[in-house]
């Protein structure tokens, strides 16, 4: 349920997002899932791949400024109120989300989210408990 | 703290008897000059100059300036005041724009440059007993072989490792024991980098002096070039026209760099008004004029930097005046929006920020005739990615100490570690693209 995300910052030019990719794809490492947020001078790429470790080698390598943090992978039924009933378990237990995106899906009737939680294990326990699951794919 | 000094009598010498030694030469400089060059001849005749119209030192001032650009007209062998094979070393500056700037030394100019050298590196703590690593670049440039004579004839181990190949510099700084680093200030950030990319920590080496130079230094890039390597940093000054390396330098209080003002008249003047400051311990361009050089003199020489004097004797025992460290030259001074910023200004508020490297590059551009600069800084601290708004947050604190400081407005840009290119020598901290289209 637990996985390791990797934070890459990233300077606003032509072609920045390209070269970091290929980078990753490089090292032979497989994107799950990706979220980039922007300024109109910088942007924070996070990504959750099958091999954490060896992407950060290889960014670092490259000179990236790059981070490791924990975050929570969900599935949750991929229907309307889905995503709903998972965040108002954690918001009815005060354990605030920092922000989320989702994972490419791979099926029709399941989807999967990442949250990032000052909390993780609190908030693991809580989803656990509910009958929620994650991915395993680290 | 122990005070040493290379010529004592020389060094601390009573006021009154350096000003003696400054009138007679000078007298003696103005024939000089105006016997065997003929560009001054012409000077000092236009302005109706003679050595029997200098009777007391204040009288320099009836003697035109030369500027670089009287070099450079005259170059390559114009201003030389002996025959060219009188001539054992030449040295040249690097011309940003079209031809070098040339200048000769005869043997007797050598030999007291290795002394004013020798004279800046003993006050500022080395002694024969250190390993000097000399890694400027060779070549025409003063600075390598200027220190290089200088700390042979302390009797101090020089290595002449020049610059580049930076892996190679600081195995050789390990295993042979460097005690001494001379190099550019950002040169030695450079190394300090790469050095620890390798695995090696401050106490990998004997590092205990680092006499940096050749280009603008702030206290506060000093501080960091302390606290990564380990040393005690000293400033000196010098350049190509006036020997090189050696002019001043500061002893161990660093209170100013004393001049050797037995073989150089230092002035404070208006680059405005061009009239000798009433008060030089106020700021304005410095001008030399050296009083020993055989083949290459200057008569009051423009230097474009801007200093200030003090005449106090110091703590050191030093007798020699001291002129302010030079962080900024009167050509450096950058006017935006009708604000004048010196680039060192920005670097004393970049250097103590926290999360970014201190190598920088200031971009100026014009779009709709209003000029702008772009700061460019590189992250290296990952732990900002967490938050979106940390790195926000790290952008306006830099862009309004900038503010605060300079009142003006510019951007900040972060980019990723090592992003701003490294150099052996001086480093390119300003990227001036007013002059070309900007899109």
């Amino acid at each position: 349920m637990i996985l390791k995300q990797i934070s890459i910052f990233v300077e606003n030019k032509p072609g920045r997002l390209a070269e970091i990719t290929e980078i990753i794809a490089e090292s032979n490492v497989d994107i799950h899932a990706l979220s980039i947020a922007d300024t109109t001078n910088f942007g924070i790429l996070r990504i959750i791949v099958d091999n954490p470790e060896d992407a950060e080698k290889a960014l670092k390598a490259a000179d990236l400024t790059v981070s490791i943090t924990s975050v929570i992978s969900v599935t949750v039924e991929d229907k309307p109120g889905g995503l709903a009933g998972c965040l108002r378990l954690l918001a009815d237990k005060n354990i605030p989300v920092e922000y989320a995106y989702a994972f490419v899906s791979q099926t029709t009737d399941k989807a999967c989210v990442v949250l990032r939680i000052e909390k993780d294990f609190e908030a693991m326990q809580v989803l656990t408990e509910a009958g929620y699951t994650g991915l395993d794919i680290q | 703290m122990i005070v040493n000094y290379w010529q004592k009598d020389i060094e601390t010498m009573k006021r009154a008897d350096i000003e003696a030694i400054q009138l007679a030469k000078l007298k003696k400089l103005v024939d000089y000059c105006y016997n065997n060059v003929p560009f001054y001849k012409k000077k000092l005749d236009d302005a109706k100059v003679t050595a029997d119209k200098i009777k007391e030192l204040s009288d320099i001032k009836y003697i035109p300036y030369t500027t670089k650009e009287d070099i450079r007209d005259n170059y390559p062998y114009g201003l030389f005041a002996v025959p060219r094979n009188k001539v054992v070393r030449i040295h040249a500056s690097s011309g940003t724009t079209g031809k070098p700037t040339v200048v000769g030394y005869t043997a007797n100019d050598v030999n007291l440059w290795t002394d004013l050298v020798s004279r800046i590196v003993v006050s500022a703590g080395a002694t024969q007993d250190d390993v000097a690593q000399v890694s400027f670049g060779y070549g025409l440039f003063t600075g390598a072989l200027g220190l290089h004579y200088g700390l042979e004839r302390i009797g101090a181990t020089v290595i002449p490792a020049s610059s580049g190949n930076t892996e190679k510099q600081i195995m050789l700084m390990e295993d042979l024991g460097t005690t001494t680093l001379i190099s550019t200030p950002s040169y030695s950030l450079y190394m300090a980098e790469v050095a620890k990319e390798m695995g090696k920590t401050k106490d990998n080496f004997k590092l205990r002096l680092g006499l940096f130079g050749s280009e603008g230094c702030t206290e506060e890039m000093r501080d960091k070039l302390e606290e990564t390597w380990g040393l005690f940093v000293t400033d000196n000054y010098g350049m190509s026209e006036l020997t090189g390396p050696g002019v001043s330098g500061e002893c161990i209080y660093r209170c100013g760099l004393h001049i050797a003002e037995d073989h150089y008249i230092p002035e404070i003047i208006s680059s405005k008004t061009l009239d000798v400051l009433d008060d030089p311990s106020q700021e304005g361009e410095l001008v030399f004029t050296t009083l020993s050089k055989e083949a290459f003199p200057l008569l009051r020489y423009r230097t474009k930097d801007i200093s200030s004097l003090d005449y106090e004797p110091c703590k050191c025992g030093r007798t020699h005046v001291r002129m302010k460290k030079v962080t900024a030259r009167a050509d450096d001074m950058l006017k935006i929006k009708g604000v004048n910023v010196f680039p060192s200004q920005i670097e004393s508020i970049l250097v103590k920020m926290p999360h970014i490297s201190p190598n920088y590059q200031l971009v100026i551009t014009t779009k709709n005739y209003m000029d702008s600069i772009e700061v460019r800084v590189e992250l290296t601290d990952s732990s900002l990615l967490e938050k979106y708004s940390e790195l926000e947050n790290l952008e306006k604190t830099i862009y309004n100490k900038i503010k605060t400081v300079l009142g003006i407005d510019v951007k900040i840009t972060l980019l990723q570690p090592k992003s701003i290119e490294r150099t052996a020598g001086k480093a390119k901290r300003i990227v001036d693209m007013r002059d070309k289209k900007t899109i």
